[in-house]
């Protein structure tokens, strides 16, 4: 499928917008993930505004294309792009973490467009196979998407469900994992290496396909090319940068789990206009 | 003689009697479906069956997926895997969501026998109890376990099934099974006994003892314990002058624990623990176990008499 110009700069935009939205709720919030919030953004922007088929008037829509965000830390970035979609107000965004909240601070089922739980990591690739394979009993043609961390694939429930999907062929599955290098404690180089990372979901019979995850062009090419693979579920390894969009998060691993303050949001802000 | 069943013999028949009626059934095993016995609901049905090998933790949240595309999912291994290796999955992604997935665990308990320790689960109960919205049913006999697949599949919601590894004997006179209600299966005002699986049979055993004794026991199967039937516990601890609890269990956690936070906030009443006393436990055949691990009809009579004294 080929996008032109005009759709590119659209969905650039758009993950403007989609940061904005971010840096302003975690603020409100005071507290959450700046940093995999926005090295995602173009990822899941490309997905929801240019992939994805999705009614976001009715979410339970049977024939929907799935996506679960395993990496649920980061769900200031799917609260965005769900209200950015429609399925609720974009005022809710400013109740993120408070009591009572459709928007907890890890996801779970209250949140319009959220159908499972995620936050304890490691586990969204098996809640993604399960979607994938309950396509596979109804023979329905809806596709899986799930976005993983990269410090998240650490955990051993990762490969677990990295061996089922391949096993059972789930080639209407395909994983997104963000790339951007950094987790709590560190680079994911010095705390625990991930590679090499291809390499190892070739082995585990994935197809793989390595982008910049910030180009929005290969991004939307690289799920083409997941959705032609037959017999085996892929993977998308994009290399990202943490906080991309805002100079003083990029790289920055403070901003893993620190939101901005007062000054530091403003400026954010005018980074994104 | 009773008629003695393998309770999950009954379960792999109940499955595929399930299955052909309701086509959103899916089952789920971890590489023990000849023991647990899905692989008779695999055979029957293989397009709704799936082995995810030597891994609980996927095969838990692999359940939630399918579930939350409006699959009825029941998925079996071992108790001691089901609730210990896979219990963040059960609780995040299970039981947080709130899902329709049904865990029906095999070879709880001491009477695993000759494996030993590793995989006898005592604190399986105590370990789902913990955790908001599942319901738990401990059904005594093979029977019993049919009632208990059939309310665990008609009620929406996560479930834990415990079951047993050996033939367990049917309890007769059991009268309707009905999820949360418990079932009194003798009458009495001298003492209240309260048991679940296994337990059942040996406390009837006791119950027949002390009765040539002249000790009146009511004998209560408590096949649910979440949700807990506290009119009937807390009935028995106004009428009668003890209560003793058995299971096949730690008495930390599981039923015993259950029925003393019932009567300690209601009605204080001395309860007697017949159970796995904080202890793993060990290889041996279940008959012995059961002697080693004081869980004998005996063992509960000595209870009985050291309660009313």
């Amino acid at each position: 499928m080929g996008y032109t110009d005009a759709q590119i700069k659209e969905l650039e935009a758009k993950a403007k917008e989609v940061r904005r939205l971010i840096v302003q709720m975690l603020a409100k919030a005071g507290s959450g993930h700046p940093g995999g919030s926005l090295s995602a953004t173009d990822l899941i922007t490309a997905l929801f505004f240019g992939v994805l088929r999705h009614n976001p008037k009715d979410p339970h829509w049977q024939d929907r294309d799935r996506f679960h965000m395993s990496k649920g830390h980061c769900c200031p970035l799917w609260y965005a792009v769900l209200a950015e979609s429609g399925y609720f107000s974009k005022d809710k965004l400013m109740t993120l973490r408070q009591l009572g909240s459709i928007l907890q601070g890890h996801p779970d089922r209250r949140t319009p467009g959220v159908d499972v739980a995620s936050g304890s990591l490691g586990q969204g690739l098996s809640v993604a196979l399960g979607m994938s394979l309950a396509a596979k009993i109804d023979q329905k043609p809806y596709r899986v998407y799930v976005l993983m961390g990269d410090g998240e694939i650490q955990e051993g429930n990762v490969w677990e469900a990295a061996m089922a999907s391949s096993h059972y062929r789930c080639d209407n599955l395909t994983a997104i994992l963000d790339y951007n290098r950094f987790q709590i404690d560190g680079k994911t180089c010095e705390i625990m290496e991930l590679e090499p990372l291809a390499a190892k979901w070739q082995a585990f019979g994935w197809h793989t396909i390595e982008i910049d995850g910030h180009n929005m062009k290969e991004v939307l090419a690289a799920y083409d090319e997941a959705r032609s693979v037959k017999a085996k579920p892929s993977i998308i390894i994009a290399r990202t940068v943490k906080g991309k969009g805002v100079s003083f998060m990029e790289n920055v691993c403070d901003f893993h789990g620190r939101t901005p303050t007062k000054e530091e949001t403003e400026k954010a802000l005018r980074e994104l206009e | 003689m009773a008629e003695m069943l393998y309770q999950r013999d009954v379960y792999g028949k109940t499955l595929i009697e399930l299955g052909k009626q309701h086509k959103d059934i899916v089952v789920l095993d971890a590489d023990l479906s000849s023991s647990t016995r899905t692989g008779l609901f695999a055979k029957e049905f293989p397009g709704r069956f799936f082995n995810f090998g030597v891994a609980e933790q996927n095969m838990m949240a692999t359940a939630a997926g399918l579930a939350s595309c409006s699959k009825t999912v029941f998925a079996s291994t071992f108790a001691v895997f089901a609730t210990g290796r896979a219990w963040d999955q059960v609780r995040n992604s299970v039981s947080y969501s709130n899902f329709d997935i049904k865990i029906v665990a095999t070879h709880a308990g001491i009477t695993v026998g000759p494996d030993g320790a590793t995989h006898q689960a005592l604190e399986d109960i105590a370990l789902m109890r913990v955790i908001p919205n599942i319901k738990i049913i401990v059904p005594c006999d093979g029977p019993q376990t049919r009632d208990a697949v059939i309310a665990a599949f008609e009620n929406k919601g996560p479930f834990y099934v415990r079951l047993g590894r050996p033939k367990v004997p049917t309890i007769e006179n059991k009268g309707e099974f009905k999820l949360g209600k418990a079932q009194v299966i003798t009458e009495g005002d001298d003492v209240a006994i309260f048991a679940c699986g296994i337990m059942v049979s040996e406390a009837l055993v006791a119950v027949q003892s002390l009765l040539s004794k002249g000790i009146r026991a009511r004998l209560i199967n408590i096949h649910t314990i979440r949700p807990l039937d506290s009119e009937v516990i807390l009935k028995a601890a106004k009428e009668t002058r003890a209560m003793v609890v058995c299971e096949e269990h730690s008495v930390i956690g599981g039923l015993a624990s259950s029925i003393d936070e019932v009567v300690a906030e209601n009605y204080p009443t001395r309860v007697m623990r017949v159970g796995i006393r904080d202890r793993f436990g060990q290889s041996g055949e279940p008959a012995e176990l059961l002697k080693e691990y004081n869980l004998t009809s005996s063992d509960i009579e000595k209870a009985v008499l050291a309660a009313i004294g």
